[in-house]
């Protein structure tokens, strides 16, 4: 059996060789013979050097994990080195800083967390606690981080109250939005904030505070704002006065009457309502007295031109 | 028709799908050597249509990409002799050569050189049917070709049809198209051994491959060692292999006769072995690197040694003079050329236009031949070795190798023969509603 891959070559001609004794030529025997044709064959090889080692390893695998005891002490063993690997001091969080919050709002979220320090930084979902501080009225916005050392750290932002809420039983600080932030026992602990009263006047807490700084040379003497049907605004005064504001409009209702009242000072008149509603027609109603008074005066009048 | 159609036909169905397949084994099962090729087929889109290089572009339709040759046994005068042995052999031959290529085959395309091969040159005549020549005539033609009553337990391998003719017109290659009366038809009929075919078969279904077709040996080292045109303007190949001297006739392309001498290098050498005392193995070897055909006086001087191992330090010791050896050889090499000789002028060659004559096999190899030849066969005579065929090795080009190259060749691109051809169906419905309708055409 000869491969012809390479060339022979011929021996020295002067040179004779004895003759050697034939080459051996053995033939593959049959089973041989159909064995290497197999093996040549893609499908057997393939199956042969990928099929059977993947096949053993999995059949030994299967039989190993057969057994229930030992799938749970694997389950259990993985469990033990996670838990060592997560309780290691670089990621344990042994403090918690609070920064920009009341401490109101501080003992809330400290008692807000879901684990007790000190804890795994694996713990503590910072996502989910982050939802559960917002949720927190008196909280705009919180950051939460974990620091190096072991701190967790949370930016707090806090709402400011801009104005006072007076509902039936109690009164609300709520901030520049209308958004609550908390409930005010006494008015007097406040007493730097603007009222504003009525069904609905906390979705429109932006305009009432555009109205109190439209309002500046008669606030001193404003009491509050009153919501009226959801719609419009009084604003109150002491003695007993209210000005009527327009739905539309409002601030430049307001701008008027206190044009108004600096040419005319019209606020110091004795009557009860101004209205503004109706622009063309800004009416005033008069207080009982200041009524008869000025009948007495027209109806004097009257009568002296009627005798004339 | 018969039922060498249908084994034929088997054959070429089987030879199909190896094509399709890819793969497919080529056995030259010879008397010296067995030689076992592999070839891959790249698919016809390999073919270089824009070469102008019509009939040798198929050799890029394949590769040569496993070769292998072991020893004979069991083959004498290119026939299987002792079939266990033979079949150890191509056992051998055809997993050395799956293993170069890598890769398992499964169909083979054998060719072998005894078995008396013996051609017949057979004639048919008909009307063509329409105007033009159809497929169905060229059919009808081949199936109007008496055949020869060439015995029982012989078998047809090549029924090729060489030339055909139209009214007075002769030549044609291809009639089909052709305007004309009368189609007329010579083919060429090789007929062979069936014992010695089964032999093969046997063998091979032994070897779990599948015998995808069968070819003359003399045949297919024609295609390889002729050049295009030897064999367009005639040229006889004499393929000289170890147990028998194949002999094929070439015009215009086709093999026009085929025939064997029982004859070949392996008589040479049992003459050297029975001439000198020694064994065969040292015979063939002082063959192959001393032998020759002419003497001169520098051979007298030219002593070889015949080294021996009987254990007899004068028998061990003995030397011959080349002129010996050559004295031994030539008589020998006369009487093949003397047989093959005979075999042309029997076959009619001196009446071919050109006598070229090309010696190919393994024992053309011996110095001085074609000088003898020469004398003895007529003045044109050259030498052949196997066209070169792409990823054969070095070793495997050689003139012994011309019968394997020859069938990778033949495998490639197939002569048209006589099975290849629709049986004429003469009484098919379709065929007498085109005759009841052109009848209406004529008549009305």
């Amino acid at each position: 059996m000869r491969a012809l891959g390479a060339a022979s070559r011929p021996g020295p001609r002067a040179a004779p060789r004895p003759p050697a004794a034939p080459r051996r030529d053995p033939a593959p025997s049959r089973f041989i013979y159909r064995w290497n044709r197999l093996w040549l064959t893609p499908v057997f090889r393939a199956l042969t050097r990928i099929g059977l080692p993947v096949f053993a390893v999995v059949l030994g695998l299967g039989l190993w994990l057969g057994d229930e005891g030992r799938r749970a002490e694997i389950v259990a063993r993985y469990q033990d080195i996670k838990q060592q690997i997560q309780h290691r001091p670089e990621f344990m969080v042994s403090l918690m800083k609070i920064d920009g919050a009341s401490p109101e709002v501080d003992a809330a979220i400290r008692s807000m967390m879901p684990v007790k320090l000190p804890a795994s930084s694996f713990a503590i979902d910072l996502d989910a606690l982050q939802g559960v501080i917002e949720r927190l009225d008196a909280v705009a916005d919180v950051k939460l981080l974990i620091r190096p050392g072991g701190v967790l750290e949370a930016k707090v932002t806090e709402r400011e109250p801009a104005v006072l809420w007076r509902r039936a039983s109690r009164i609300e600080m709520l901030d520049a939005e209308g958004h609550r932030v908390a409930t005010l026992i006494a008015r007097e602990t406040r007493p730097d904030l603007p009222l504003i009263a009525g069904e609905g006047a906390q979705l429109v807490v932006p305009e009432a505070l555009a109205l109190l700084a439209a309002a500046g040379p008669i606030l001193p003497r404003a009491r509050g704002l009153v919501r009226v049907g959801e719609r419009r605004w009084d604003l109150v005064l002491d003695r007993d006065q209210r000005i009527l504001l327009p739905e539309q409009n409002p601030v430049r209702a307001l701008e008027r009457v206190i044009a108004i009242d600096q040419a005319e000072d019209i606020l110091a008149r004795d009557f009860t309502h101004l209205d503004m509603r109706s622009e063309q027609r800004p009416t005033i109603r008069l207080s009982a007295p200041a009524l008869e008074e000025f009948r007495r005066i027209t109806g004097h009048e009257t009568k002296v031109k009627a005798l004339k | 028709m018969t039922d060498f159609h249908q084994s034929q036909r088997a054959m070429r169905a089987m030879r199909k799908a190896a094509m399709q397949r890819g793969v497919i084994a080529i056995l030259d099962v010879g008397s010296s050597k067995i030689a076992c090729l592999v070839l891959r087929f790249d698919g016809p889109e390999h073919f270089r249509d824009t070469d102008g290089i019509g009939p040798l572009a198929g050799q890029s339709a394949f590769r040569v990409i496993g070769a292998a040759t072991t020893r004979s046994r069991g083959v004498r005068f290119g026939e299987i002799d002792a079939m266990v042995e033979t079949e150890r052999a191509i056992r051998t031959a055809v997993q050395a050569a799956q293993k170069m290529a890598n890769q398992r085959v499964d169909h083979v395309i054998a060719c072998f050189a005894g078995a008396t091969p013996r051609s017949y040159g057979l004639a048919g005549e008909i009307d063509v049917s329409g105007e033009q020549v159809s497929e169905q005539d060229v059919a009808r033609v081949l199936a109007a070709c008496d055949v020869p009553d060439y015995g029982a337990g012989r078998e047809v391998i090549h029924a090729q049809p060489v030339n055909f003719a139209l009214d007075h017109r002769s030549g044609l290659g291809d009639p089909r198209g052709h305007v004309g009366n009368r189609l007329a038809v010579d083919m060429h009929l090789l007929t062979i051994d069936a014992a010695a075919v089964q032999n093969l078969i046997y063998c091979i279904k032994r070897c779990d491959l599948e015998l995808a077709g069968i070819a003359s040996s003399a045949y297919v080292s024609g295609i390889a060692s002729l050049v295009e045109d030897e064999q367009e303007l005639g040229a006889a190949c004499i393929d000289m292999g170890g147990g028998a001297t194949g002999v094929s006739v070439f015009i215009k392309k086709h093999m026009i006769f085929a025939d064997a001498v029982r004859l070949g290098g392996d008589h040479v050498t049992s003459d050297i072995a029975k001439g000198l005392q020694v064994p065969m193995a040292t015979a063939e070897r002082i063959k192959t690197f001393y032998g020759g055909i002419h003497a001169t006086g520098m051979d007298d001087r030219e002593q070889i040694e015949l080294a021996g191992n009987s254990g007899d330090w004068e028998k061990d010791r003995r030397q011959v003079s080349r002129a010996e050896l050559i004295g031994i050889m030539r008589p020998r090499v006369e009487e093949i050329l003397e047989e093959v000789r005979g075999l042309l002028d029997a076959a009619g060659f001196d009446h071919l236009p050109s006598q070229q004559i090309v010696l190919t096999g393994g024992a053309s190899q011996i110095p001085g031949l074609d000088g003898l030849a020469a004398r003895i066969l007529g003045q044109n005579v050259r030498l052949g070795r196997p066209l070169r065929v792409q990823g054969l090795p070095q070793a495997a080009t050689g003139a012994g190798f011309a019968s394997a190259v020859g069938l990778s060749l033949f495998a490639a691109h197939p002569q048209d023969e006589w099975w290849d051809f629709e049986i004429p169906a003469e009484r098919t419905p379709a065929r007498s509603l085109r005759r009841a309708v052109r009848w209406f055409k004529d008549n009305w």
